[in-house]
């Protein structure tokens, strides 16, 4: 089995692995680097629990090489907090009981702000295909959604006052 | 005296009745009388049952008291999810 | 005893508030350590192999290749698993379900096992183990497997409940039958009588988190399980007994679970992991892969089920009957009696008569989804009492209104109802804008109530109050919902102290009694009774310390919103003491101060519900869309309201796509086709709209808060739910799930055709 020297930056911070070529993106978060926030639950790029952004764009860490990261900057839900300070979307995920197991949360939140990267005013509907490449199965998505809206509008307000 | 009834199907193992009186004080002299005096039913409580008495779900309740006039109805065990 | 627990009338405190869940930032932050996020020393990975094949018998296992390949540490077959289960019937089914004995008995069932240092070599060392199979025709479907020339799984079942009693064995495992009165008197009385036959396909819970565990066997025989379960008590007491192992040399820990729904209600790669951690001596991994998930753990049954109803013209129901056909997979123990006995249980009925089979087929083993047996049978239910309602020409929420159980009601199941909210959810129904909302072009309204037992079970909670006057809680059961959340506002109300002075735990099993599984929408209730005794049991020596500091006798002191008071001016004038003072002082004055609560808890009441959907069917496709979705369902006492919500919420979502999209397929080779998230479709954000609730509150006698279960109600009345409505919008009844596309359009050619 032949090894790959890894040279990347994850969550702003340089980091040098050896994987396995054939080892995903996912296996060596969780099983070399200890970055156990992306989950398993599918392997096969469907559940959307192992999301992380690859050069800032949402991605399947398990349809991702270990290999493929080299010279590339990786962001995980490790990175999403500054230190203390949650990110809005996570304190609104808390207010709004947005999570119930808690399993895909990390997936969602890493999607919603993607999506939120890209669009700060979503509609309902647009927020709702933005989050569909994620699963959850406890909470129907309603507070979740609710979550999003309202994380948008405060950061707006908080933008327009900035 | 109390008034218990056995599900439809297990009638065949209690002279075709559905309504037995048997003289128990709690649950389980209840199932050992009904073990006894229907040995048809032994296996059924021995893989297990649930009783309702006076309309109050039991899984596991032995010593729980019968009232002479208590209506027990003895039910498949219950699972959930 | 329920009459101790008769509910306060009293104003809450903090029960019924909204605070923030104790494993939230844990969470949200990625920290939170799920099933298999653990790691140790010298870990090593297992991998699990299993049978291609449906039905086949295992004439040989030949595992010689696999254990000379380097890194391999352990082979494990069906030798390595002697039987441990000392005439138990349902150990020994678990027993040969997680390891197949003489025949592999579904696509998926566990044949071997390996434990190696990566899961490169894990998988190649599967590829090295040679079995040699004998393979056997197979039967998936439940009525195929009824009917006489069908392939039998067990030799030893011979139909029980039936007579005379069969020569032949069969895979018909048992009849049962429940109801009242004299259905073939009423069917005569009846005006009106309507007859359905009914097929659902199995489906799977569908958590997020696949099943994983980590196992570590010492060479003394003392074990350690790190495990996502909704029971770790039950996890450790079958696998020390499957293991032949003194269950409190095993330790069981439950780590945060990532959905179950009541497919972690048992046990599937747990005892393999342990047997392969006992002979390679190392901490084990095992961990599913989502394939393996759909094959080997526990789906729903599937079913077929016909209904009769006979009505008179003013609505009253005169006679129902209802014979359910469960397949539980290749081992007894389908929900088949709970769908007969919950099918008709929203209705005022004098005669009723229900039959159940529970059947076995070549598929794997089912576990319960949520209100197991429940939502098939009202799916079927409902779909014929909406169809009387409409030719009545009478509203359908009218109808069941007439109809409603209530209290004083005879249940189909037998026992007599007591205050029970089936009449407030529809009322509430009838009241809500969603019902008088306009509907669009294509688009139909269905509604339909639904009903679960719920119960208690064995159940421990310890309550230490620590030096600061701050409590610590120890539960036993995982917490699949929210529910520590719930054990600290009721803790904190009864003590008197704020919410965030309490910090819950899940308990390991060597540290609590032993609790039953999170099951049977008991956690809230069990749990939260446990945890209010203890609270009251440690209230009660907190004021026997005051009464010792102030020189009075214990019955001279009361409690108060977090305060030990003299209980009137006769017993002294002395300043209120905190919780805080008090504990402050426990090293001094008698050592710390606790309470604790082990029972079995009961008088678990019924919860009701009542589901309205609007959806809107495109004719030319077959498309389904929900446009919009209410709850109305009777939770006593809403301890967190947010985490009600969340139940409701959730349990809608699993029933639309149980309703419209999800099933097992299976070909003709016996084999799952679709076992993975891209066919089977389970609901994505932009399937759903918001989904609104309305939480009731009709106390439960048997709760002190007057709680009663939500968590399994929930998923019962949506199948039918959205059959109704969609037959509305389709214009055509559709009696067979799922709903799928293909499935309404075939449905409409049909109907076009003139048949």
């Amino acid at each position: 089995m032949s090894s790959v020297k890894v040279k990347t930056k994850i969550n702003g911070d340089v980091v040098e692995y050896v994987c396995d070529a054939e080892e995903t993106l996912l296996d060596v978060l969780r099983n070399r680097l200890g970055l156990t926030g992306a989950k398993e639950g599918c392997s096969t790029g469907d559940c959307g629990a192992c999301s992380i952004t690859l050069d800032g764009r949402l991605t399947c860490s398990c349809l991702v090489l270990g290999a493929e990261a080299d010279g590339h900057e990786i962001g995980t839900i490790e990175g999403m907090a500054k230190g203390e300070e949650l990110h809005p979307l996570q304190q609104k995920f808390l207010d709004h009981a947005a999570l119930q197991c808690g399993i895909c949360t990390p997936g969602f939140l890493i999607a919603a702000k993607a999506l939120l990267d890209k669009n700060p005013n979503p509609t309902e509907t647009e927020v709702r295909f933005g989050l569909a490449g994620n699963l959850c199965r406890c909470t129907g998505y309603d507070k979740i959604v609710r979550a999003v809206l309202d994380t948008a509008q405060d950061m707006r307000k908080t933008k327009r006052r900035a | 005296m109390v008034k218990v009834v056995v599900w439809g199907s297990l009638k065949p193992h209690t002279g075709g009745r559905a309504e037995l009186q048997v003289d128990a004080a709690n649950v389980r002299e209840l199932i050992d009388k009904l073990g006894r005096e229907y040995p048809g039913l032994k296996p059924q409580l021995d893989r297990g049952v649930s009783f309702a008495i006076d309309g109050v779900m039991f899984r596991d309740g032995w010593l729980q008291p019968l009232k002479p006039d208590s209506e027990v109805f003895v039910l498949p065990r219950m699972t959930g999810g | 005893m329920p009459l101790d627990n008769a509910p306060d009338k009293r104003k809450f405190d903090v029960v019924g508030t909204r605070p923030l869940r104790p494993d939230g930032i844990d969470k949200v932050t990625g920290r939170a350590k799920f099933g298999a996020d653990a790691v140790a020393p010298g870990m090593l990975v297992g991998r699990v192999l299993r049978s291609p094949h449906a039905h086949a018998k295992i004439r040989k296992i030949d595992t010689s290749k696999a254990e000379k390949l380097a890194g391999v540490k352990a082979v494990i077959t069906r030798d390595d698993l002697p039987d441990h289960t000392k005439g138990d019937a349902g150990l020994r089914d678990i027993w040969i379900n997680i390891m197949a004995r003489d025949k592999a008995l579904y696509e998926g069932h566990a044949v071997a096992a390996v434990a190696a240092v990566d899961a490169a070599t894990a998988r190649k060392a599967l590829k090295l183990i040679k079995v040699d199979y004998e393979v056997l025709p197979h039967v998936t479907d439940v009525d195929e497997a009824m009917k006489p020339g069908a392939p039998v799984l067990h030799s030893h079942i011979f139909t029980d409940g039936v007579e005379p009693k069969p020569k032949k064995p069969s895979n018909v495992v048992r009849r049962y039958e429940f109801g009242h009165g004299d259905v073939e008197a009423g069917f005569k009385q009846a005006d009106l009588i309507v007859e359905r036959t009914f097929k659902t396909e199995a489906t799977h819970q569908g958590y997020i988190e696949p099943h994983a565990c980590l196992a570590n066997v010492g060479p003394d025989g003392q074990g350690e399980l790190w495990v996502c379960t909704q029971g770790h008590f039950m996890v450790r007491d079958t696998c020390a007994r499957l293991l032949g192992m003194d269950i409190s040399k095993l330790r069981v820990t439950a780590s945060e679970i990532g959905g179950g729904f009541g497919g972690k209600t048992t046990v599937f790669i747990e005892p393999v992991a342990l047997a392969l951690s006992r002979k390679a001596n190392r901490p084990v991994k095992v961990v599913m892969t989502r394939e393996e998930v759909f094959k080997a753990s526990g789906p729903t049954s599937s079913t077929s089920i016909d209904i009769k109803v006979g009505v008179k013209k003013d609505g009253r129901i005169t006679a129902a009957e209802g014979t359910f056909r469960y397949q539980g997979g290749a081992f007894p123990g389908s929900p088949a009696e709970f769908g007969a006995m919950t099918s008709f249980a929203c209705y005022d009925l004098e005669n009723v008569k229900t039959v159940a089979y529970d059947v076995v087929t070549n598929r794997p083993k089912q576990a319960a989804y949520r209100a197991p047996g429940a939502p098939m049978a009202a799916f079927a239910v409902e779909s014929v009492m909406e169809e009387i309602a409409n030719k009545l020409g009478m509203a359908p929420i009218d109808f069941r209104i007439k109809n409603a159980a209530r209290e004083g009601t005879k249940s189909s199941y037998g026992p007599t109802f007591g205050p029970i909210g089936l009449l407030a959810t529809l009322q509430e129904a009838k009241k809500h804008p969603h019902f008088t909302a306009p509907l669009g072009k294509n688009q139909g309204r269905g509604m339909a109530c639904g009903f679960w037992f719920n119960f208690g079970g064995q159940t421990c909670v310890t309550l230490n109050v620590t030096v600061d006057g701050t409590v610590t809680l120890s539960v036993g059961t995982p917490d699949i919902g929210g529910s520590r959340a719930s054990m600290c506002l009721m803790a904190a109300e009864e003590l008197g102290i704020p919410y965030d002075k309490v910090r819950a735990i899940v308990a390991d099993t060597s540290s609590l009694g032993y609790n039953d599984v999170t099951d049977g929408s008991r956690v809230t209730f069990s749990t939260g009774m446990a945890t209010i005794h203890a609270a009251r049991a440690a209230i009660k020596k907190l004021c026997a310390r005051a009464a010792q500091i102030w020189g009075i006798p214990e019955d001279a002191v009361t409690w108060e919103k977090g305060y030990a008071k003299p209980a009137g001016p006769n017993a002294g004038d002395f300043p209120p003491l905190s919780l805080a003072d008090i504990a402050a002082q426990a090293g001094a004055t008698g050592g710390p101060i606790a309470g604790h609560h082990e029972y079995s808890a009961d008088g678990a009441g019924v919860s009701f519900a009542t589901h309205i959907v609007d959806s809107e069917v495109d004719p030319e496709t077959g498309f389904t869309r929900i446009v919009r979705y209410t709850v109305l369902q009777d939770a006593g006492k809403a301890v967190h309201p947010a985490y009600v919500e969340g139940q409701f919420q959730g349990g809608a979502a699993q029933g639309i796509g149980w309703a419209l999209n999800e099933e097992y397929i299976y070909g003709k080779d016996g084999r799952l086709q679709n076992a993975g998230f891209l066919d089977y479709r389970i609901p994505v954000c932009s399937d759903l709209p918001m989904i609104d609730t309305v939480i009731l509150e009709i106390p439960n006698p048997g709760h002190p808060y007057g709680v009663r279960g939500v968590g399994e109600t929930s998923i019962v009345p949506p199948l039918a739910a959205i059959a109704n409505s969609v037959s509305a919008a389709a214009g055509v009844r559709l009696t067979s799930l799922p709903m799928s596309p293909p499935r309404i359009l075939a449905a409409l050619e049909a109907q076009a055709k003139g048949k």
